[in-house]
């Protein structure tokens, strides 16, 4: 992909910002309001395709050095790992639990494994979503 | 506790490549492997006392506990057996291998991770309880004995090997899947020890025969039974530690350890006793007499292989018959079968394995194993020979080794069928006798072939790739320890069966439990009788016939080759592969169009056809809520959209209609107050109209297709018939109400899961499994699209 529009490079670089902190607050807002791994991940993924579409696949390898690969992989192995986490709690696969926590500026907050669950979930998503859309791009 | 043992080995598997690649420079990886199964076979030593009081020890790790399916883990007399066999041949293999296996030339983790895997599968089945557990971990040896088989991937005899055996244990592992499946229907549960509870109910049962003959086909394709004993001779390609480990001490004898599990179950049925002793017997008579004629020393052992296990199933099979008879002097006689079995199992694993490891030092050290090039090493390898004499004489059945013991119980076992008088065994019960009879000749006969042709005689240099000479020591250790066994166990056999022998005979003929095994002592001298001028005639016949052999060798070459079941199974394989081949060019036209007419038709055929079978429609309209104008607009956008899509003459504006039809539905999730839906569906859309857009630019010129009229009658009919089924689906479905309301359940997400946002607690605890598996395929066709694009199928040779 190469980029050749100046407009179009100007609005990313502020778009992108604004994608990705709203698609980080759609993340963790899920336990309690409308967001959640899935969504929250495909959001990061769109950004992401955004700026490869808009500033170029070598521009943006250089910001952000990972293989999307590798990001699919590590976030199936932490929603699986959640899972076999539980058992060593002593209770079936997959179970989730939650807690609070007071944090010294966010005040009591709560804790749940679903979190890391959905993390895994996030992470699959923008990994798997950026490598089909890289892998299409890039073929000649 | 046991459970973690048998998880080990796979954690330790994840670890492999880290350690490879920080420590192979300076040391060998397999020293950091051996460790593990030393430390498991330690710690199951302390369940010795415990087995030997004739105790029994479960414990469990909840896994899908709503259908019953736990990982339990069961020790007793035979899993212990079995696992003890399992790490103690198995450290001693690593130890071996790490001399065997060259640091510099082979790929070390690989060959470690496959054979954690296997380990851990092989614990995994002779100590779980739970038969879909088993199932699991059955299956999985047979994947990882594949990629074993398959280690030297390079060599085309690897690979079709890999795929034989894999391709007869898995279909045996699926029948036997069928068949534990029948058997928790008819028995309801899940535990084996608690269908063994009710063994006493099921022979009733219209569903235990077919089961009892699927399990059996699992144990039998397993075990290299005649005749899916195919599999084993090609099996040899993979390295010889491994042959030395699966396909002579353990994996292979999974089959004999679900046989064994299944007696109390099973045993005492007229089937189940034929059919595993003619199988059996079969089995021992077809692999010494094969084994005879082989020019190369690791398939000598391979055939050999077949031919023991066929002894040990034999046994189980003739033995079986003393749960017919309960606890008592008359089953005392089969019982002795049952023992016979169980120590010739032990027996096999000491000199077998010291065998393979041999034949593999052998190959090392000369380069050949072919006996026709061999000979005369005995001054040159004097330890190798005698482990080799050692080894071979007691599967001789020669004392002063252990495999006299067990063969002169194996004819008492035999002999004493002969004399039975049930299930019609006395008409036919001569058989076994002589049958086992004329196999033992032969087993003595190979036994002095892979002695004597290899070691004396005129050695032959210039025959050999390699200067013969004894290898490392480190390599002469294990094949020694185990040789020492061999010995060790003749002198002090009753130490054994006390231990091991005992507690193992009571898991499986449960009467015996109270009297605390058979109470007979075993013993070198049994005093003067038929078992022992059987020997006697063995020792003979077979030393007159090992003088004759080249002038009856030529029989084997009578034989005609097309009809080896060898070659049924190449013809068989070619077949079917032209068959589908032929069928898949059938259907696989190459245009989308029909694919996707074979998927709309076949949504028609089973959802519209099974609305129709069940009379599933039902519309209530009365409980609908009224459209409202917002509503009304929208299903007329999206109306419009898709026809624009369908008759745009540019593609362009196809994509377009499309993206703005996905953007309507998600307002009207918002209408219908689903933000998490509509959030989903905007940026799904956004993302599937850049992927669009993409792929567009690559898409050649768009085209009309002109075709004929009765094609798009076709056409019409499915995309009409698929559309009429959607919506009488969506309306029957909302018209009925076959089960409770789940809505209740999603009203506790905050106390259940802490979770103000529904849809979320259901994602991510309620149904997590689903997310997770969805997550798993979502990654696979990433790296499927990527494969297929990036990777290039000629860039395979510049490695």
């Amino acid at each position: 992909m190469k980029p050749n529009d100046i407009l179009l490079t100007a609005v990313t670089k502020v778009a992108v910002l604004i994608i990705l902190t709203f698609s980080i607050d759609l993340f963790f807002s899920g336990h309690h309001n409308p967001g959640g791994g899935f969504i929250g991940g495909l959001g990061i993924a769109s950004a992401l395709v955004l700026m490869y579409l808009t500033l170029g696949t070598e521009a943006v390898n250089k910001i952000i050095p990972v293989d999307f690969k590798t990001v699919a992989a590590i976030g199936v192995l932490i929603a699986i790992l959640t899972g076999v986490g539980s058992f060593l709690f002593g209770v079936p696969f997959l179970s989730q639990t939650y807690g609070y926590v007071d944090f010294p500026i966010l005040g009591k907050t709560e804790l749940a494994t679903a979190l890391i669950f959905d993390t895994g979930v996030a992470l699959a998503v923008i990994g798997s979503a950026v490598t089909i859309i890289l892998s299409i791009s890039e073929d000649r | 506790m046991i459970n973690l043992m048998i998880l080990l080995p796979f954690f330790f598997a994840v670890l492999i490549p880290f350690l490879y690649s920080m420590f192979n420079k300076k040391l060998h990886i397999g020293w950091f492997v051996l460790f593990l199964p030393v430390i498991i076979f330690i710690s199951l030593l302390q369940y010795i006392p415990i087995t030997t009081t004739g105790n029994t020890l479960t414990s469990e790790f909840k896994w899908l506990p709503s259908f019953g399916i736990n990982f339990t883990a069961y020790v007793d007399g035979l899993s212990l057996l079995f696992g003890m066999l399992i790490t103690g041949v198995g450290s001693l293999v690593i130890l071996y291998s790490i001399f065997y296996m060259s640091r510099a030339r082979e790929e070390l983790h690989n060959f470690y991770v496959y054979l954690m895997l296997f380990m851990g599968a092989m614990l995994g089945v002779v100590f779980s309880d739970n038969v879909v557990v088993l199932y699991v971990f059955w299956e999985l040896t047979s994947i990882s004995s594949f990629l074993l088989i398959a280690y030297w991937y390079q060599r085309k005899k690897s690979r079709e090997g890999a795929r034989k055996s894999m391709l007869i244990t898995i279909f045996g592992g699926l029948s036997m899947l069928a068949g534990l499946l029948l058997l928790s229907i008819i028995t309801d549960t899940y535990s084996i020890r608690e269908m063994i509870f009710q063994a006493k109910l099921l022979p009733e049962n219209v569903l235990f025969l077919p089961a009892m003959i699927l399990i059996l086909l699992g144990a039998f394709t397993k075990s290299a039974q005649f005749p899916f004993s195919l599999w084993l001779p090609d099996a040899m390609e993979a390295p010889t530690p491994i042959s030395a480990y699966l396909h002579s001490a353990t994996m292979v004898k999974a089959g004999i350890y679900l046989v064994a599990r299944l007696t109390p179950l099973f045993g005492g049925d007229a089937v189940w006793f034929w059919t595993v002793s003619l199988v059996g017997i079969v089995t021992l008579l077809y692999g010494s007499w094969n084994a005879v004629r082989q020019k190369d020393l690791k398939a000598l052992l391979a055939y050999s292989t077949i031919s023991q296990l066929g002894l040990i199933m034999s046994l189980l099979g003739l033995g079986s018959a003393a749960i017919y008879f309960g606890y008592g002097d008359e089953s005392k006689v089969y019982a002795i079968a049952i023992m016979a079995a169980v120590f010739h199992l032990v027996n096999h694993s000491t000199f077998k394995g010291s065998l393979f490891m041999v034949v593999g030092i052998i190959d090392h050290e000369t380069g050949t194993r072919n006996l026709q090039r061999l000979g005369g090493l005995m001054s040159l390898m004097p330890i190798s020979f005698t482990i080799t004499m050692i080894g071979s004489f007691s599967m001789a059945g020669l004392p002063p080794f252990n495999g006299f013991l067990s063969k002169e119980m194996f004819f008492t076992g035999v002999v004493n069928a002969s004399g039975m008088d049930i299930f019609g065994m006395e008409k036919f019960g001569m058989i076994f006798p002589v049958v086992a009879w004329i196999a033992s000749i032969l087993t003595f006969v190979y036994c002095m072939i892979m002695v004597f042709k290899t070691f004396t005689g005129e050695h032959k240099p210039e025959m050999l790739s390699k200067a013969a000479h004894e290898p490392p020591v480190g390599m002469l250790i294990p094949p020694a320890i185990l040789a020492m066994f061999v010995v060790l166990i003749f002198f002090f056999p009753n130490i054994l069966a006390k231990y091991i022998l005992d507690p193992a005979l009571i898991s499986i003929l449960p009467d015996y439990e109270a009297a605390g095994g058979l109470g007979k002592e075993i013993s070198a001298w049994h005093g003067f009788n038929t078992e022992l001028l059987m020997t006697i005639g063995v020792v003979l016949v077979g030393l007159l016939l090992y003088k004759l052999l080249p002038k009856w060798i030529r029989v084997f070459s009578w034989y005609p080759q097309s009809l080896t079941f060898n070659n049924i199974y190449n013809e068989s394989l070619l077949l079917m592969e032209s068959i589908s081949a032929y069928a898949t060019k059938k259907y696989m036209t190459g245009y989308t169009r029909d694919y996707l007419v074979y998927i709309f038709a076949f949504f028609i055929f089973i959802v519209g056809g099974s609305l129709w079978l069940f009379n599933g429609f039902a519309f209530d309209m009365s409980k609908d809520s009224p459209v409202s104008i917002y509503e009304a607009v929208m299903v007329i956008g999206m109306v419009v959209t898709a026809l624009i899509a369908l008759f745009s003459q540019y593609r362009l504006t196809s994509i377009i209609a499309v993206g703005a039809l996905g953007y309507l539905v998600s307002i009207l999730f918002v209408i219908f107050q689903a933000p998490d839906l509509a959030l989903t569906q905007l940026v799904v859309e956004t993302v599937t109209v850049a992927l669009f857009l993409l792929c567009f630019y690559h898409l050649p010129e768009f085209r009309k297709e002109v075709s004929k009229v009765r094609f798009k009658f076709t056409n019409m009919l499915i995309s009409v018939g698929v559309g009429l089924t959607v919506t009488l689906l969506a309306l029957s479905a909302n018209g009925t109400r076959l089960f409770e309301t789940i809505s209740g359940y999603f009203e506790d997400s905050y106390t259940l899961a802490g979770a103000k946002n529904i849809v979320n607690a259901t994602l991510v605890d309620f149904r997590g499994l689903d997310t997770m598996v969805e997550v798993a395929v979502l990654c696979i066709a990433g790296l499927a699209v990527f494969t297929l694009i990036k990777v290039n199928v000629t860039g395979r040779d510049k490695k």
